[in-house]
Order: structure tokens, then sequence, then C-alpha cells
């Protein structure tokens, strides 16, 4: 049955193996997001000397398997909840925006080589091969904002109000900061293409970008951390100022997909923090493009350990720091981010232009 | 009381230190909980606080050391209970006898329902036979509200035995000791 696929039509095939791969990192994607909320819930206790949900394990039995049935549970008690919509809100706006949120935090995740091949040189593991993937995927994540602040405003409500307001201009402002980190690494590999970032980094531990540019990363590793609205940043939600922020008035459901587009947000910037100073899909001593089946997993497999690490250390400063003031966010990312990541852009453009004369 | 608030140099400005803090501080009780399993939590259904002595929990019947049932069906503890929870069956005049000796009579059903129940110990204070206690079960749980009512026999088991001195066996053996048996008249 799967001998005849490479007889088929190269666009028919392509099509194809896109639709599985979309499905594939769909479905992981979605796990992650699952496992991520235990993870928080699991390492928060331990730092703060508790157990944390250790109960809830395969159903119908009494295997507790780490608590990881939590996973199911807490989704199944989101799908069962009722799906209430206050009588005094923007209705479409309300329905629109979670999906609004959702959409861009996936769609980032269509650009990431999460893998080299699967044995078939032609079959790369990335969904779509842009060669403007870093543009491509700013564009879609200043797209995020929307949803955030059409649910503050589409609540009519004074506490969601203020967290659209707060997460617009907190996203707004740390996109130029996380911009402008980027570069340095660019005018070093020479291409925008993801695919040739890894590739840049493809010799082993020693050339991977973060020991060659720290600052960028630290900037954009803090920009995530303001993009992707997480403690020591987490304005628009700011549980005990504002309540919950801009999704105060949503429940089940609807509030579900926050979440999920929260949790997605967080993978794919882990996802892009790994792919850009981390070596992407390449295990830490150096590797070709796979021309195994096996190979190919194991980069895979490196690919996911790396971002299971970085999710860790986003999920260990939520309950490290905690939140800034308002006008010490808009301080650090306007008046200290800025001028350092243009300073790097200055020094990386000589150091690159003198090493090439 | 005014605080000083000083001045930060450039070095704590950079939250470079009070992260490194916050991780020393994190770190330390992550590898405590995960590492050397001191996290504070009990895991409640498996371990249970041991509760102090005078702790007022579900009041139960308690027997004898003999076994028998002490209560003595006076109603006592029924009339000063302030929910009402008590509901006691007494024998009646031709009804059965008490299962010791000496004693007049016993219930022939005593009911408590643990959902009425405040656990105030009043029925403890007023019983003149130290029949009942307030015990140190404070989770009771049922699939009905039916079977929150305890009746006699849930009750005596779930008492146990109580140590502490029977009544009329005493009464019984002081008469014994007398040199007429049974005593006449009013004398003790």
């Amino acid at each position: 049955m799967f001998e005849s696929v490479q007889y088929w039509d190269p666009a028919a095939q392509f099509v194809l193996f896109s639709a599985l791969k979309i499905l594939v990192v769909f479905g992981v994607t979605l796990v992650f997001v699952s496992l991520s909320v235990v993870a928080e819930r699991r390492v928060s206790a331990w730092i703060q000397d508790r157990v944390g949900p250790n109960r809830v394990g395969i159903p119908f039995t009494n295997i507790r398997f780490l608590g990881l049935g939590q996973m199911l549970a807490d989704g199944l008690k989101f799908l069962l909840k009722e799906d209430f919509t206050p009588n005094y809100v923007r209705t479409v706006y309300f329905w629109l925006a979670p999906a609004i949120t959702l959409i861009p935090a996936f769609l980032t995740l269509a650009v990431i080589p999460f893998g080299s091949t699967l044995g078939n040189p032609n079959n790369r593991m990335v969904i779509a091969n842009l060669n403007v993937g870093i543009l491509y995927t700013f564009g879609v994540v200043s797209l995020g904002v929307y949803g955030i602040v059409l649910a503050g405003y589409a609540s009519n409500s004074k506490y969601p109000f203020l967290g659209g307001i707060r997460s617009s201009a907190q996203m707004i402002s740390y996109e130029i900061a996380m911009g402008l980190s980027v570069i340095p690494i660019f005018l070093l590999v020479g291409s925008l293409n993801l695919g040739d970032v890894v590739g840049y980094q493809s010799g082993g531990l020693h050339t991977w970008l973060v020991w060659k540019q720290p600052l960028a990363f630290f900037i954009f590793l803090i920009a995530a951390f303001a993009e992707t609205n997480r403690l020591p940043f987490d304005m628009p939600e700011s549980e005990s100022e504002l309540i919950g922020g801009y999704h105060t008035e949503y429940s089940s459901m609807k509030f579900a997909l926050f979440f999920l587009g929260e949790y997605a947000n967080m993978i794919a910037s882990c996802s892009m923090m790994v792919t850009l100073f981390f070596g992407g899909w390449t295990p830490p001593w150096g590797a070709e493009a796979a021309t195994t089946l096996w190979a190919g997993l194991g980069h895979l497999a490196c690919f996911l350990v790396k971002v299971i690490g970085m999710m860790l250390l986003f999920i260990w400063v939520r309950w490290m720091l905690p939140r800034f003031r308002y006008d010490q966010l808009m301080d650090l990312g306007w008046r200290r981010f800025i001028p350092i990541a243009l300073f790097n852009i200055l020094v990386t453009a000589f150091v690159v232009a003198l090493w090439q004369r | 009381m005014v605080v000083d608030r000083k001045p930060l140099n450039w070095w704590e400005r950079s939250y470079l230190p009070a992260i490194a803090g916050g991780f020393r501080v994190t770190w330390r009780h992550f590898a405590n909980t995960v590492f050397r399993r001191k996290s504070v939590t009990m895991q409640y259904p498996e371990e249970k606080w041991v509760m102090p002595e005078g702790y007022r929990g579900a009041p139960y019947l308690v027997s004898d050391v003999d076994g028998h049932t002490k209560c003595v069906s006076c109603q006592l503890c029924e009339f000063i209970c302030p929910p009402k929870a008590i509901l006691i069956t007494p024998p009646g005049p031709a009804g059965m006898a008490a299962d010791r000796p000496n004693a007049e009579k016993m219930p022939r059903e005593f009911e408590i329902n643990m959902l009425r129940c405040i656990f105030c110990g009043l029925c403890q204070e007023v019983c003149p036979e130290e029949a009942i206690f307030l015990q140190k079960d404070y989770s009771l749980t049922g699939l009905a509200r039916g079977e929150m009512i305890y009746n006699k026999e849930k009750l005596l088991k779930l008492g146990g035995v109580d140590t502490g001195i029977q009544k009329w066996k005493q009464k019984l053996d002081e008469a014994r000791e007398q040199e007429v048996f049974p005593v006449q008249g009013s004398a003790s």
C-alpha cells in the first residue's frame, strides 16, 4: 500500500506529506500543551514544597502513572463545562477572539524545521520550507496580539479591557526588541531560511549560535517571555491585579482556547529559540541530514528534548520571578533592550565585515 | 516608621543578582522536595493526622470490657441534643431485658443522624452511664442520606470498648459484699 505512493505525481506526494506533517505537528503540539500544563503544575508544586497533581492515572484503574492522567481530566473538564456567554458582551468579537489568539500560535510552527528528513532527502521535516521563514514568523506572531485586544474589547468589562490595553502595548514594544535581536543571527548565517540557520549550527555543540550571540539569545528569551504573556511579564493576565485580564469573562472551551493559545505560543517560541540558538534538530555532536529512518527519528527526538528543556526554563522562570511593574516592563523594553539589540547588530555587522575582508 | 530606600547601583538595577537569588531559593526548595522528599503535603486519605486527646469527632456508643452495651436508654442525650440528631427507641414496658446483669434496660434501637450531628459533645457530657463518647472520626461519608443514619449496631462497632467503670456491675459487686442480698431498704 505504501510503496505505490512513490509512483504518484510529485505534487500529489507533496500534498499528502504536507497534510501528514501538519496533522502530526498539530497532534504533537496539542499533547505537548497538555503535558506542559501538568509539568507546570508539578514543577510549581515542587518549587513550593508541595506534591502537585499525582493522583489521576489511567481511568478506571488504580494505576497512577505519575499523575499524567491529569492531562485527560483537565481537557475533559474544559469540554464538559457550560459554554457561557455573558449578555453584555459584543458577541461576534467575543466568539472570534479565542480563535484569533490560537491560530497564529499554530501558524508559527509551520516554518520550524523540527527534523532533518526521514530517509528521503526530498521530504524535509518542515511544513513550509520558506526562504523568508523568520519574517513570516514575526508577521504571524504580531497577529496574536489582536486576539487578546479583541477579547479585552469584546468582554465589555473593565478588567479585560485593561488587560487588552496592557497586552497591546507590551507585545508591540517587545516585538521590536525581538525582531532586532535576531538580526545578528542572519548577518552571520546569511539567509533568512530557518533550515539554513540549522545547517549553519550543524557542526556540533561549539557551533551553536548561543555561544556566538549570547546577547541576542538573552534579549530574544526575555522578549519571548513578554510575547507569550508569561511571568515575569504577564501584565495582560496578572491574576492578582486584573483577575485574569483579557480572559476574565471567558469560560469553558473558549477559555481553553486562550489557554491552548498561550501554551502553543510558548511551544512555538521555544522551538524558535531552539532553532535559532541551539542547533535545531542537530544533536550536540553534530550531524548531517539523516539518510535513514532511524537517524531521522533521532533528530526529531533531539529537537523535542531541546524544546522540553526550553519549556522547563519557561516554567521555572514563572515560579521564580515576581511580576514586573508596568512602567518597569516598558522601561526594560524600550530603554534597555532596543539599544542593546542595536549595539549588538552594529558590533556583529563590523565583525562580519572585517572577517569577510 | 520611615523605610530607607537605598538607591540601587547599576549591578542591582540589571536584575541579575535578584534573578540569581531567586534561582538559588527555588532550586533549594525544588531539590528538597524532589530529591530529599521533604514536601509538606500529607497524602491525605492514606496518611492522616494524629488527633490530639480531647478531640471532638463523631459520637459513638461504647461497650464495656465484657462486650455489653453501656447505654441504659435513659434518653438524656436525645433530649439535650441541640440538632435533634439522636433517636432512641426504648424497649418499652414489656421489652427486652438488658444484656448484662443488674442493668435495668438497654435501647432497642439507637440512631444518630450524622448529617445533623454537630459534634458538640453535649450527649457525652450528659450521659450518666459514660456510654457515648465523641471519638476521633471526622470524615464520615456515605453514598445516600440513609447511610448517614448510624444505627446501634454500627455505633457500637465503631465505638469500640471503653475500659472505664462498669457502673451496674460495680453496684452488683458492692451489693454482693453486703451480708444481706439483695439490699433492703434505702441503705447504700
